[in-house]
């Protein structure tokens, strides 16, 4: 455990270097928040009863999601990894004495993490002080906000176990842009990054609730608001404690796979 | 204009070599786009009409601004990736060639996979063309043609102030995707809807309203007819930007390989 912890620290501090490079990624994502919330305004002036959220509850979804991209964005993956399994440097990484899942497991959260922790607070201090229907609102009530920092982690811990099954069919594939594009495009429609759950049809939205990929943002996000509330909360809050184990064993069990027919290529 | 031809048929042939690759990402490029549709589509399920502009309406907004978005970054993806080659100091070698270095860097690089997405924007276009009720005369297909190239112009240019930008900064900053991306991304919808203080900026600023909203208002009966000469206006657009490379190319040092 200590080494994974090592490893962690040491990716969590490398992504804390990189300030100039937030400061422009901070700016962009205040300017696709405020569009996406315009657009939001404009069809809530169209018909405010089809609207499926209040929309102050929606302004903080696309807030939080601003703020937290960098914990849920699938096409966040690191090229690195892939890298090495295309060019053959994943043979020193076999190496060392450590499992190769649980390291690059460790080096994804810290990734993730980082430019979360550098990103979110600018985006939500001064959301939070933008007039009422528009800014982020303050959450319904204590337990929520607990368990919205309970389910934002087992949200990243998701995510970062589904990006692991990518890594690992780069290892059956080598090359990794099919899958990956594939992949990405699905889970960013299904884990509610292009419009929220909640707008999803009846029927398709239910389906789409079981998947693991409504147990990625669309949790945490919609707890903080209280849209997401009652027995509706614990049913979500298990789904992703069932997925996260799935996603988890589905990967190690790719692993051992991969690990008993890996070729090293390149040279 | 020849010498672009031959980059033309170079990158082509690249790019034929690796058949199946090609393939996946054109699909891949599809699928992408995909989902923004399926985003609308479930938008219009739900509200069917936003700010007067219905569900086929807003498609064939979307359908053209993709198509000019595509096209463009087909074309100008040697700029999405010039701080690659201020990074490297291949400019050096560009400035050195007898030949102008706009054309070399457009030739330097193009991606074909592109077409899954203009191959979207034409099913697009064309599902909207079909069954929203626009009486087409030979002025309105001459409206859209205008539409399609005033707006590659347009982002051309944008993709022009992002490439002028690496020379002061040799990294490429990514708030220059709200101009580009964003405005692909958000251009699915007819500019007006994000309020009035969003469509001056996009009249007066960066002329997107110009090659879509405008354009698009004439396409349905509801514009004067000047307004189908707009995407004209839009292209001079592309002076400043010049304006900036050149100022770029001056300031340019080299960062060595």
């Amino acid at each position: 455990m200590r080494k994974y912890l090592a490893f962690f620290r040491l990716r969590f501090s490398m992504g804390l270097q990189y300030r100039a490079a937030a400061l422009s990624g901070v700016i962009t994502q205040f300017a696709w928040g405020v569009m996406e919330i315009l657009m939001f305004r404009a069809f809530y002036r169209a018909d405010a009863e089809a609207f499926p959220m209040t929309f102050q509850a929606t302004a903080s979804y696309v807030w939080m999601q601003q703020a937290f991209l960098a914990l849920f964005m699938v096409w966040m993956m690191e090229n690195e990894i892939f890298n090495s399994i295309t060019d053959g440097n994943i043979a020193y990484e076999l190496c060392r004495p450590v499992d190769i899942y649980n390291m690059w497991f460790a080096r994804s959260l810290a990734n993730r993490l980082s430019r979360a922790v550098l990103r979110c607070m600018p985006i939500l201090v001064v959301t939070i002080f933008l007039p009422a229907p528009y800014g982020l609102m303050r959450p319904v009530s204590f337990s929520a906000f607990l368990l919205f920092l309970l389910t934002l982690f087992l949200g990243l811990w998701v995510t970062a176990a589904f990006c692991m099954l990518i890594y690992m069919t780069c290892f059956f594939t080598i090359s990794p842009m099919g899958v990956r594009m594939v992949a990405t495009s699905v889970v960013e429609f299904f884990s509610g990054a292009v419009i929220p759950l909640p707008f999803f049809p009846d029927g398709f939205r239910q389906v789409a609730a079981l998947l693991p990929f409504a147990s990625m943002q669309n949790v945490p996000l919609r707890i903080y608001s209280g849209d997401l509330a009652g027995k509706e909360m614990w049913q979500a809050v298990s789904l992703q404690i069932f997925w996260l184990f799935a996603l988890t064993f589905i990967g190690k069990l790719l692993n051992t796979l991969a690990m008993k027919k890996v070729t090293v290529q390149g040279g | 204009m020849r010498l672009y031809g031959k980059y033309f048929v170079i990158h082509l042939k690249s790019v034929m070599v690796y058949k199946t690759s090609f393939l996946l990402t054109c699909i891949g490029q599809f699928l992408v786009s995909f989902n923004v549709f399926l985003g609308v589509y479930f938008m219009f399920q739900r509200f069917h009409v936003v700010e007067g502009f219905t569900y086929n309406e807003a498609l064939l907004c979307f359908g053209i601004t993709l198509m000019e978005f595509s096209l463009a970054e087909t074309f100008a993806r040697g700029f999405d990736l010039f701080s690659y080659i201020v990074n490297k100091g291949e400019f050096d070698r560009i400035l050195v060639r007898p030949r102008n270095e706009i054309l070399q860097v457009l030739g330097s690089r193009m991606e074909f996979s592109r077409i899954g997405r203009i191959f979207q924007a034409i099913v697009m276009f064309a599902y909207g063309f079909a069954v929203s009720d626009v009486s087409w005369n030979l002025l309105k297909i001459l409206t859209v043609i205008l539409m399609i190239l005033g707006g590659s112009v347009v982002f051309g240019g944008l993709f022009l102030i992002y490439a002028s930008i690496c020379f002061f900064t040799t990294e490429g900053l990514e708030f220059m995707n709200i101009f580009t991306d964003g405005a692909r991304e958000y251009g699915k919808y007819p500019v007006c809807i994000y309020g009035k203080r969003v469509l001056q900026l996009c009249t007066f600023m960066v002329p997107y309203a110009l090659i879509q909203y405008y354009p698009l208002l004439y396409l349905l009966d509801r514009g004067k007819a000047y307004y189908s000469l707009l995407p004209v206006v839009a292209c001079l657009f592309l002076l400043p930007c010049l304006l900036l490379w050149k100022l770029g190319v001056r300031h340019y040092t080299s960062s060595g390989s």
